[in-house]
């Protein structure tokens, strides 16, 4: 069993991310070069997925995010975001503005220590969103990455009410500012998407590319040998609302 | 008083008029909604469903619970409620229909709905309401039939059991919606199932009165004492079942440490406190309950009606404070801290309709007033009661 | 009076049953979309069947790269822009002769696409600082 395990985290997906950890390690050894494995083994970005190939159950993309690193009032992670992914609109009331990420501020209530960090869609392995979805536009991507595929999201925003971090946004108005690979438009549910346009491409998310903290870690949590599984095996990591048991790809350190 | 023939024309169709221009600007409302996107609502990406929800919600529930009225006839074989089953069956179709306009006239993308048909989703409650709707018009149009069509009449009982499972599964799931999520405080809690099913027995019980009432006197009649009677001491055991649940409900959620903010933001510490204490205990709660009781005005069929109408109120304000009061609190993310960003994290939001989704939620209103105002008037559903047989029964069983 | 009305009747019915393409030939009077093609014969199916299949080919193409995550099919709507869009306003919407809009507008279908997609070749998305 390779994926960063907690008690109480769910025994089916457990079973099937062992299932899947052992298919690769077989993989590993049967196949006679195994270079190219061992190539991903060791870095720690996205492996660049042949053309035609799907995403595989094998990988599961997760994020670290250093609290203790996160710079106050630095929002670097937060413009690099808005630029990817077009995120252009300013809207009168900033509340109907989409919130891929943003930043939150926290004051510990006993000491006052002072910290902050990103939010953002915390790609959850039991995500509310895709349960209470109708037509199952909200979706989970066999490597673990929550969408939402507009073409059949009817905007009723039950995955807005079911979200516990607030990470999904309705589009208020038309668009025509949209990144060609990230397409988004009025009255579809849209969140973090952990760029999975980049993240296909073998590169990292754009928020971990652009902090110049290097506070994000990108990685594989399935694979032992990734920097993201080393760093979470070794260092105490928090998930935000763990009691829910929603098993998040996106872990805090230094909380 | 009985309306002049010629006037009671002129006055039914200046009702529909009404009616019916009151959708019209609904939908058009939607259409202006559809067009410009919500930013001309004043919902948000924290408060995300507002004024359209809490009438379609309202309408939604009061339909199924108008049904009781049927049930008790149909299926707990209650002489007096028989001649009032096909009024019940009109009114929940009408309610279910302005409500259900409102729900998908407000979606994002209403343009798709067909999506939701197409594309179904199991594990989703919204999911399940693709097959609840349905099958509520199916079962209460087959109940309809079979109570207004004599040769039908043998499969009135069936259909009228049918009916009653059903819309105790709709309510379900409607009580449902709100009982899965975890992610805010005021919600995720099994109570809210049944509780939705008392509140639907309550506000479509005081929805059937009042329509009954205006049936009779336009008519140039008066609710016979006897029905008014039974009907108002079942409203009152509705309304004292509703205030049962209600102070359970945050007996329970003031219980749990984690939800003692919120439980004192929502009765002490907010706008939303005022429309607790003030619209759904005293208007909605106690007002009707004093009326119901006090023996001077319970006799009444015009007191009666206030409490009836005193209900409805409250009603609405009692699913603005779950609905919008619910969105309102912010979530606890981080327990133990103080958290503040740009979106509303560790604040109390505010919300305030605009004139487009308050027309909406009219609409939804206007399509049920429609609709059962050209309802009553192309069909035959006056209550007719034969008292012989009422107080035979009633002698038998007593 | 009771021949010319016969005649009458059969000449009516001459015209309701003949064909068509009669008045509606090639440069005849029915109006025929104009499309502007920036770069024609290189698509990655015989026109033909374009015309006939494109909508079916991007939905399951989109299928595919949504919902399991493969990237780099043929029949993809990124490409479809990149030959497509027009030289003069560098988009496959915005007037009748462009590319998509020429069609869509002619054959009276609406274009679902372009809420959410960008109909513009190499557009640069900026974003907006918080």
């Amino acid at each position: 069993m390779t994926a960063p395990q907690e008690p109480g985290s769910n025994p089916r997906r457990a079973f099937i991310a062992a299932a899947g950890a052992g298919v690769a390690g077989l993989g590993f050894t049967a196949i006679a070069p195994g270079l190219h494995l061992m190539a991903v083994g060791q870095a720690d970005a996205a492996e660049v997925r042949k053309a035609g190939s799907a995403a595989s159950p094998a990988v599961r993309w997760g994020l670290l995010i250093d609290a203790g690193k996160c710079a106050p009032g630095c929002t670097k992670c937060i413009d690099a975001c808005h630029t990817e992914n077009g995120v252009s609109e300013k809207l009168p009331d900033p509340r109907q503005n989409s919130q891929w990420i943003r930043k939150i501020e926290l004051v510990d209530r006993r000491d006052g220590r002072k910290t902050e960090l990103p939010m953002m869609c915390q790609h959850c392995a039991n995500p509310p969103c895709v349960d209470v979805c109708p037509t199952g536009a909200s979706m989970k991507r066999a490597d673990g990455i929550v969408l939402v595929d507009r073409h059949t999201c009817i905007g009723c925003r039950y995955c807005m009410m079911a979200c516990p971090y607030k990470a999904r946004s309705l589009v208020h108005v038309p668009l025509t500012e949209q990144n060609p690979e990230v397409p988004r438009g009025q009255g579809c549910v849209e969140s973090c998407t952990l760029c999975v346009h980049r993240v296909d491409r073998g590169q990292t998310p754009a928020c971990v590319e652009s902090c110049p903290e290097g506070a994000m870690l990108f990685g594989d949590l399935n694979d032992p040998s990734s920097a993201i599984a080393k760093r979470i095996a070794s260092v105490p990591t928090t998930q935000v609302r763990s009691d829910l048991r929603l098993n998040q790809g996106v872990r805090y350190q230094g909380l | 008083m009985m309306l002049n023939p010629r006037h009671e024309e002129g006055f039914f169709y200046l009702l529909a008029a009404i009616g019916g221009l009151v959708s019209a600007v609904g939908i058009g409302a939607a259409l202006y909604m559809e067009h410009s996107g919500h930013v001309v609502t004043g919902m948000n990406n924290q408060i995300v469903w507002g004024l359209p929800h809490v009438v379609a919600i309202f309408l939604i529930v009061a339909a199924s619970g108008v049904l009781n009225v049927a049930s008790m006839g149909s299926v707990f074989g209650r002489k007096l409620y028989k001649p009032r089953a096909p009024l019940s069956g009109l009114l929940a179709l009408a309610m279910i229909s302005g409500g259900l306009a409102v729900i998908m006239l407000d979606l994002g993308r209403a343009d798709r709905i067909i999506v939701a048909a197409t594309h179904f989703n199991p594990t989703s409650v919204f999911g399940w309401n693709v097959i609840l709707y349905p099958v509520f018009y199916g079962v209460v149009a087959v109940y309809l039939w079979t109570m207004m069509e004599r040769r039908m009449h043998p499969w009135m009982k069936v259909a009228g059991f049918a009916t009653f499972i059903w819309r105790i599964v709709l309510t379900t799931g409607t009580g449902s919606i709100f009982a899965f999520l975890v992610a805010r405080q005021a919600y995720g809690t099994a109570l809210l199932a049944p509780m939705f099913i008392i509140m639907s027995f309550c506000w479509g019980l005081a929805v059937f009165l009042v329509v009954q009432s205006t049936m009779y006197a336009w008519n140039g009649l008066t609710l016979p004492p006897l029905v008014l009677q039974r009907m108002k001491n079942l409203l009152a055991t509705f309304v004292a079942a509703v205030l049962y649940f209600t102070i359970v409900l945050h007996l329970v959620n003031a219980y749990f440490a984690k939800n003692i903010a919120f439980e004192y933001f929502i009765l002490f510490d907010s706008e939303f406190a005022g429309m607790f204490w003030i619209g759904q205990i005293l208007i909605g709660t106690l007002l009707p309950l004093a009326l119901l009781f006090n023996p001077a005005t319970a006799a009444k069929s015009l007191w009666v009606n206030v409490a009836a109408l005193l209900v409805i109120v409250g009603a609405y304000f009692q699913l603005y404070v779950f609905i919008i009061g619910g969105q309102a609190f912010p979530l606890d993310m981080f327990p133990g801290y103080d958290v503040k960003s740009t979106f509303m994290d560790g604040m109390v939001d505010h919300y305030s309709a605009s004139l487009p989704e308050l027309l909406l939620a009219l609409g939804g209103i206007g399509i049920a007033f429609t609709m059962t105002t050209i309802g009553v008037r192309i069909l035959h559903f006056l209550p007719q009661d034969d008292f012989a047989e009422i107080e035979a029964a009633t002698s038998a069983t007593d | 009076m009771k021949l010319l009305r016969i005649l009458a009747t059969l000449l009516f019915a001459a015209i309701a049953v003949s064909p068509a393409p009669t008045f509606a030939g090639e440069g005849g009077r029915t109006a025929k979309p104009v499309i502007e093609i920036a770069n024609p014969g290189k698509c990655v199916a015989p026109v033909d069947e374009m015309r006939r299949n494109h909508m079916e080919m991007l939905k399951h193409q989109r299928d595919r790269t949504m919902r399991q995550g493969i990237r780099g099919e043929p029949a993809s709507l990124n490409a479809c822009i990149e030959c497509h869009a027009s030289k003069k306003t560098g988009s496959v919407l915005g007037s009748n002769e462009n590319f998509c809009q020429s069609c869509h507008s002619y054959a009276a279908v609406k274009l679902d696409c372009w809420d959410c997609h960008q109909p513009k070749a190499g557009f640069k998305a900026t974003g907006v600082k918080p």
